[in-house]
């Protein structure tokens, strides 16, 4: 199911700040389109919009056609199911009924599962993992356990889309790949569009088949992983300099990051929305200069070259990576 | 589920043990009536089975008494007494004693899962100082103007409408003070809950010194009593109990979601902030029945809930109803310690929930940080 967000605004509360300046994205049905940006730039606040659960003030968003915004809580949660940055735990929930609670959008005011439910809850533990850890409590599993029980959970309201907020958030580096195969999996495999908000960029940029970049609550760019993952980016947007390679077995971005920028005001300036090109001292680590920095493992080249190669068929929604190059 | 099973033992095992706490309750006190007949004169209530079922009954004495065949010998007068004893004393207080503890855990289970807080319990949103302040209000004023119109009625009938009031008043001010934008935080409601508790609190304090020859009925209200109370009381608070234990049972499944996180509530199809209001409005209802016809009685509504939990688990289509019926049991027998522990006074029945409750809650803390 295709996701698209056109041009949303919002801000919480009728008086608060405004988070989303008007922030577009497509999610073409069966990818894992990933989501990333400094803190506070609205990656969060973008998924809860495409959720359905935050309204935006302006603009739209747009699952498989229909407006998010025309649903019923209930109706919504047939279509797109999330997984949020873990919120506590306080019940001991069994895993199964942690699961079988995913079936809840499905079932009338009264009604209780019926096997068929029991089924396909089974079927989501399988799917992560998990089926192993049925009868445990909730409150026993290590983060990384629960991480893939609560997928399952949301994989038992059989979404065409699926969220994830930082899945992989305080997990050990086998257990973020492993979720990431999974989310990987789920879109490719299953055909279930995955947005994902993520702050490793080498896993995003390893596993995401587009990224949108976010900064202040504006696109910064958008487009293949080769195409966002770059050392103008990623000083412009978050104010490191980095070195961004590519491992070419894989021809996925690698990003090493060199040292916070002098002008760290980059980022603070970018998060009031001001246009920053006052103190532009800094080395840009021109061009194909990669390995000439020092310090980078041979087997990387500079992917400068591949952002002409895959910007022709990008889904027209970035409109902020153009209006940030002019400024 | 796996659970089911012994599920639903336990909860045989617990309906069991409400029956036998009323008929305890019935027959212990003062005026000593054998659990037997106790048991006869409630039985012989039931409707249309009762009679068959009461006189069946009376052919059980001479099983274990020893006497010869046919009822065993009681006195007419004897009996008759003891008939007004039970049903008319004791049987109004015990029912009330169920319905007020069934209320009690009922909602405190339910505020345990909405607010996602362990230490929720009834009171924790303002529904008890606020029935202080009616109850506070209606008490002086009676004593004081001798409210003309209500004079004509005891103070026992009218003071739970004062409470009542209060109660329901406080709660709306907490709800209204928290909302925003048609947007409840939850942290945000559970403070207003404490802090216009304790400013509450405070008038109760001022009227209670102004109170003079007054103060010990003020007292003793605050204290919580099941005593002297009359089918009046329990009509007034039934349906509040019963229709609002039944609506939140039938919600189990949305306290489930909810009980995960507002925001996964959301996601998984949970319309949270109606949801919220839902609950607030039932529990405030329940909590001021309950406390408007018998004082503040603490501990019932968040020690039951824990010990239910423990024994059927945190789904709350068997948590709310199963505590409920714990909740019921519990100030039965509370409410008969406290008749039967120094006769003939009695102490407040919230003195008995607390000693006993406050040592296994704490109990209770102890087990979890070991487990």
């Amino acid at each position: 199911m295709r996701v698209e967000v056109r041009d949303v605004r919002f801000g919480y509360g009728a008086s608060g700040p405004e988070v989303l300046h008007g922030v577009s994205l497509a999610a073409e049905s069966g990818t894992l389109h990933g989501v990333i940006g400094p803190n506070g730039s609205g990656k969060s606040t973008l998924l809860r919009v495409i959720g359905g659960v935050a309204g935006p003030s302006s603009g739209s968003v747009s699952l498989g056609g229909q407006d998010i915004g025309g649903l019923s809580p209930r109706q919504a949660a047939q279509v797109v199911a999330a997984v949020g940055a873990a919120e506590a735990v306080i019940f001991p929930f069994t895993v199964e009924e942690t699961v079988l609670m995913g079936r809840s959008p499905h079932l009338h005011f009264l009604a209780s599962e019926t096997a068929l439910d029991v089924a396909k809850a089974r079927e989501a533990m399988e799917r992560t993992g998990v089926a192993h850890l049925a009868e445990r409590r909730i409150t026993s599993l290590s983060s990384g356990e629960r991480q893939r029980v609560l997928i399952a959970r949301a994989l038992a309201q059989e979404p065409r889309v699926l969220l994830l907020d930082e899945p992989t958030a305080h997990l050990d580096v086998n257990f973020q790949v492993e979720i990431m195969e999974l989310a990987q999996a789920l879109a490719h495999e299953s055909g279930i569009t995955t947005v994902a908000v993520l702050h490793d960029l080498n896993l995003a940029g390893r596993y995401c088949d587009r990224i949108t970049m976010l900064s202040s609550g504006q696109v910064a760019a958008c487009g293949a992983p080769g195409e966002v993952l770059t050392e103008e980016h990623l000083l412009d947007v978050y104010g490191v300099r980095a070195i961004v390679g590519r491992r070419p077995e894989l021809d996925r971005p690698a990003v090493f990051v060199i040292s916070g920028s002098p002008r760290h005001g980059a980022r603070h300036g970018a998060q009031h929305g001001a246009p920053h090109g006052a103190p532009h001292g800094a080395p840009h680590s021109g061009g194909p200069g990669g390995p000439s920095e020092g310090g980078v493992p041979s087997g990387i080249d500079s992917i400068e070259g591949d952002r002409e190669a895959g910007s022709g068929e990008d889904p027209g929604a970035c409109s902020g990576l153009h209006r940030r190059r002019q400024g | 589920m796996p659970r089911s099973r012994a599920n639903r033992t336990r909860i045989t095992l617990l309906v069991a043990a409400m029956l036998a706490v009323v008929v305890w309750a019935a027959s212990a006190g003062t005026a000593g009536i054998p659990t037997s007949l106790a048991l006869r004169i409630i039985v012989s209530r039931i409707p249309v089975v009762g009679r068959a079922l009461a006189a069946w009954l009376e052919s059980w004495p001479r099983l274990w008494s020893g006497h010869g065949p046919g009822p065993m010998p009681i006195d007419q007068s004897v009996l008759e007494s003891a008939e007004i004893i039970v049903l008319e004393v004791r049987l109004p207080r015990i029912v009330l004693g169920l319905l007020v503890g069934a209320g009690l855990a009922a909602t405190g289970a339910s505020f345990q899962g909405l607010f996602r807080n362990p230490l929720a319990d009834p009171y924790i949103i303002g529904a008890s100082s606020g029935a202080a302040l009616g109850a506070s209000i209606g008490i002086l004023s009676a004593g004081r103007v001798g409210l003309a119109a209500l004079s004509l009625s005891s103070p026992s009938s009218y003071i739970p409408i004062f409470a009542f009031i209060g109660a329901v008043i406080t709660v709306l001010f907490v709800y209204a003070l928290s909302t925003v934008d048609g947007h409840m935080p939850t942290d945000t409601f559970l403070l207003a809950g404490v802090v216009v508790g304790s400013f509450v609190w405070a008038l109760v304090s001022f009227l209670m010194v102004t109170a003079g020859e007054d103060l010990p009925k003020v007292v003793m209200w605050l204290m919580g009593s099941l005593s002297a109370k009359s089918w009046a009381h329990v009509r007034m608070t039934a349906p509040y109990v019963l229709a609002g234990t039944a609506v939140l049972t039938a919600l189990g499944r949305d306290f489930n979601l909810a009980a995960c996180g507002e925001e996964s509530a959301r996601y998984m199809g949970l319309d949270v902030e109606r949801f919220k209001k839902v609950v607030i409005a039932l529990g405030s209802l329940i909590t001021a029945a309950a406390v408007s016809s018998s004082g503040l009685i603490g501990f019932v509504g968040l020690v039951v809930p824990h010990i239910a939990r423990m024994m059927i688990g945190p789904d709350h289509r068997s948590l709310i109803p199963v505590s409920a019926l714990g909740g019921a049991v519990f100030m039965v027998a509370a409410d008969t310690l406290s008749r039967v522990i120094i006769p003939p006074r009695e102490v407040p029945v919230g003195v008995i929930t607390a000693m006993a409750g406050a040592p296994f809650f704490f109990y209770l803390l102890r087990l979890r940080k070991r487990g």
